[in-house]
């Protein structure tokens, strides 16, 4: 790419970016990049209404009493959308059924950025409850004014506001001569957690039913009037181009064929549109096979990927220094050394991405399951030259996404083709081997740890170094989209930056809970890898917390002392946490020195998801059959603490669905791939846990915090089960395995 | 050349090309959206469709293999306001994340439940093997073909 070029991006990219936040800090610059947050304007307020502090950007009342709740997270199959409705409906003193939702819209809910991260409920779940609080202290003040009472007479119900004598007003007429577009309060009226009438009420998901029966619940559902549907055709590797010879003849040839109104090629770039979407199929296998490919990144062996990890340019963050560790050669005897493997892992989704893009009268309308409207559509506008207004993009519920898979890529292509056919809507969505092919997947990782205990048998020591890619390349700039790298004019990425503490990235939950008086942890940042990565879910925890309590197991059997009483032995100052502890202990009937029959095997996970989320523990049991090298999980017992519980089925639900995923990865999930490209491109060669491989049991039990903030869970049980695996299968075989996954051959 | 066959009850005559594959029509000619696509292999069950009886993959099952036949989708089980019986038991345990692969999910149970009435544990574990979740929801929906197993679907 020329330097011209390369000024230009910077310029707009520059452009798109500052729109709006024409002063922002450097701080908040780097904010923006990596969550796709606006600066904060006022650091006290709660949640995200740190960052949107307007009543109305959350909380709209109509004129005739209806309400309607704006968040910036979006409903990835976790059911957030029912909690964030639930925290509303509670405050404002609704009843179910009574508030309109908007999640996820550039031109009408707020920016909170991604919905990742177990974010939502702490950051728009926080914000809601206290912007619902103050409106309803608001719609209270409005009818003691009209009634010309005390406004602590007044008091709310079911919609309508009602005086000590009987009368009553609806919320609209509360509201009127009231400007809900004013600053939020540091503090809010919040009612009493002991009298919640529907916060902790495990109220059915409302997205379910239609997802039961055919309803049009997904963006694949969408059917606009007079839609085409769209298929690309991607390069067999990265950095192939389109060779030349024949190229013409193969895209009349496919113009020719039944249906297809439009052949698409700008550089490197192939698509196809066409009335129906089977002859969109068609015309895209037949340009597949009429087009020949240059070149292209050639891929490492897996088996080498963690030595050339090690040795990968990196930046070095120190981000645990306490004390001192012994210098190599010196640990003592009670130490432990071991280095930790993890192979790429797909996220896997079961329906490939999907968008669809319309351009009318120059403005791009895209309907995406991206987990970020805002930031998307920022490099939506870069991509496509238009000015950032002119861009909406819509959240529209996708297939599960577990972090970022093609959902922006595949919007990408939404918004190239919606401009190439103007007018029409454009449906495209993404094969299963481009899925997969071409997602950012979840990075390959090393970790090593040396770790001693002193005199007293406890914990004297913890030394850990991990090697990671990037997990995140979000937009970000237009770059970070498959589709802008094809193009005859192509983006680049930018550069890719780690994500700083106390979230982490590669780092997160390297930081061990436990109290170590004297520990290093150094995250050796890896900017260029050799396959694409991005976030899945956990990021490093999924690895750093199986380093962890593989290494405190080690350590307790060096200490004598069993490893759920070393694990609390060690977390004096933490209640909560030995909370988790205790009670998945005792759902398990975990017993000090108990011995499994040969070969079954007993293991304890723990985790606090960033330190800072959910706590999780989870002890399991299982059977492992050497012959057939097979791994039966027999039951699975698990506790956390999300702070106050919101909708606690929808929480366990999240919990059991991170122990089944988890157990996957755990167990058998790698990437193949090899120097000809990634050869995952289908279920068969990247197999993933079907039923045969489900717990016979799962028991969850969740710690309800009262009053508390809320803590992100979703993600929070991933390291926890996967340490727990990898502990039981080392005491079932008395074999410690440290690569992922465990059943690797 | 039209195509004859009985969709959840009703006849159609279908006018998509025979070789279409039958999950296209379902999506295209016909708006249904139970039926997803996934694979297009028959590899994850996201497209199952219940055919005589029998559960298929819709996404390898072309138009031209259905003349006279019957087919039934989750469509034709219930609706969002009126679940069928194993739909509610999907409903009652909140059997569901995302829910993409679910429909698939429903038919392929469904037509295990109406061939053996109380299913065992391994029965239903065995006949699921061939539908993927992603997102871990597998215990729910055993939980919830598991009930309906108990009490039997009518």
């Amino acid at each position: 790419m020329s330097g011209a070029d390369l000024s230009r991006r910077a310029f707009v990219k520059g452009g798109a970016l500052v729109l709006g936040f024409s002063l922002l800090p450097g701080a908040a610059f780097a904010e923006f990049n990596g969550m796709g947050m606006p600066p904060v304007a006022d650091a006290l307020l709660p949640g995200d209404l740190n960052r949107i502090p307007w009543l109305d950007a959350w909380i709209r009342i109509a004129a005739d009493g209806k309400v309607t709740v704006c968040s910036g997270k979006v409903e990835l199959g976790t059911g957030v959308r029912t909690a964030l409705i639930q925290v509303a409906l509670e405050q404002l003193e609704l009843e179910p059924g009574a508030i309109r939702f908007i999640g996820g819209d550039t031109l009408l809910s707020p920016n909170e950025g991604f919905t990742a991260g177990s974010h939502t409920m702490a950051d728009s779940g926080t914000a809601l409850l206290h912007a619902s609080a103050q409106v309803a202290a608001l719609l209270r003040a409005g009818a003691a004014a009209r009634w010309k009472l005390a406004p602590d007479t007044v008091l709310l119900r079911a919609g309508r506001a009602l005086a000590p004598d009987g009368r009553s007003m609806h919320y609209g007429e509360a509201v009127a001569g009231i400007d809900l577009h004013r600053m939020a309060a540091r503090t809010s009226p919040l009612r009493d957690p002991a009298r919640y009438r529907l916060i902790g009420k495990s109220l059915q998901r409302l997205d379910i039913p239609a997802k039961l029966a055919g309803g049009a619940a997904y963006v694949q559902d969408l059917r606009l009037p007079g839609m085409l549907h769209a298929r690309v055709v991607r390069p067999p590797r990265p950095g192939a181009r389109l060779a030349t010879a024949g190229l013409d003849a193969a895209l009349a040839a496919t113009g020719q064929l039944p249906g297809v109104r439009r052949v698409v090629r700008d550089g490197s770039y192939l698509a196809v549109l066409a009335d129906g979407e089977w002859q969109a199929v068609v015309a895209m296998n037949a340009l597949a096979a009429g087009v020949r490919w240059e070149g292209g990144a050639v891929l490492p062996a897996p088996d080498a990927i963690h030595a050339t990890l090690q040795t990968l340019p990196s930046q070095d963050i120190e981000v645990l220094r306490r004390g001192s560790v012994p210098a190599a050669g010196t640990e003592g005897a009670r130490s432990v050394t071991a280095r930790y493997t993890k192979q790429y892992v797909l996220h896997g989704s079961i329906g490939p991405s999907c968008a669809v893009g319309q351009l009318v009268d120059d403005e791009l309308t895209i309907w995406t399951h991206t987990q970020g409207v805002y930031p998307l559509r920022a490099a939506l506008a870069e991509l496509t030259g238009m000015p950032f207004e002119k861009v909406r993009c819509i959240h529209t519920e996708g297939s599960g996404c577990y972090g970022q898979n093609g959902a922006d890529d595949v919007a990408a292509d939404a918004a190239l083709l919606a401009r190439a056919m103007p007018g029409r809507p454009v449906r495209v969505q993404l094969m299963r081997e481009q899925e997969n092919m071409w997602e950012p997947f979840a990075p390959a990782m090393v970790t090593q740890v040396r770790a001693g205990l002193d005199a007293e048998g406890r914990i004297g020591y913890w030394d850990y170094e991990l090697w990671s890619g990037s997990h995140n390349e979000r937009p970000g700039n237009a770059g970070k989209l498959v589709p802008a790298w094809l193009l005859a004019k192509p983006i680049a990425p930018s550069p890719s930056q780690p994500m700083p503490m106390p979230e982490g990235g590669g780092d997160r939950n390297a930081l061990p809970l436990y109290e170590i008086p004297n520990a290093r942890v150094v995250n050796h940042f890896l900017p260029v890898t050799p396959l694409r990565t991005s976030a899945m879910r956990s990021l490093g925890a999924h690895i750093n917390i199986t380093a962890i309590e593989g290494t405190i197991d080690r350590l307790a059997a060096l200490a004598g002392a069993d490893p759920v009483r070393f694990r609390l032995d060690h977390l004096r100052g933490q209640p909560r946490a030995r909370a988790v502890i205790e009670r998945a202990a005792a759902m398990f009937g975990w017993k000090a020195g108990a011995r499994a029959r040969p070969l079954r095997g007993r293991g304890f996970g723990f985790g606090q998801y960033k330190n800072m989320m959910a706590y999780v523990a989870v002890a399991v049991e299982i059977a492992y059959d050497p012959d057939r090298r097979q791994l039966s999980i027999l039951r699975v017992a698990c506790a956390a603490d999300c702070g106050q519980v919101v909708n606690p089925d929808g929480a366990r639900n999240q919990l059991e669905g991170a122990i089944i995923q988890s157990a996957s990865w755990t167990l058998n999930e790698a990437l193949r791939y090899g120097p000809q490209g990634i050869a995952s491109i289908d279920w068969a060669s990247y197999p993933i846990l079907r039923f045969s491989g489900v717990p016979e049991r799962i028991e969850v039990a969740l710690i309800d915090r009262p009053g508390q903030a809320f803590l992100g869970v979703a993600e929070a049980a991933q390291g926890p089960m996967a340490a727990a695996l990898a502990n039981a299968l080392a005491e079932a075989t008395g074999v410690r395995r440290h690569a992922l996954p465990l059943l690797a051959v | 050349m039209s195509t004859r066959v009985t969709i959840n009850g009703k006849p159609h005559t279908l006018q998509s090309d025979p070789s279409t594959p039958l999950l296209y029509v379902l999506r295209g000619e016909l708006a249904l959206n139970g039926a997803k696509f996934g694979c297009g292999m028959g590899q994850c069950g996201a497209c199952t469709v219940i055919l005589d009886g029998k559960p298929v993959f819709s996404c390898v099952t072309p138009l031209s293999a259905l003349g006279g036949r019957s087919l039934r989708t989750v469509e034709g089980l219930g609706t969002p306001d009126k679940p069928g019986r194993l739909q509610a038991a999907f409903l009652k345990h909140q059997a569901a994340q995302c829910g993409y692969c679910i429909a698939g999910m429903i038919a392929r149970a469904q037509a295990l439940l109406e061939q053996h009435r109380h299913p065992s544990e391994e029965q239903i574990r065995a006949w699921m093997e061939p539908n993927l979740c992603r997102c871990g929801t597998h215990y729910r929906i055993l939980a919830a073909i598991r009930e309906v197993a108990q009490e039997g679907l009518a």
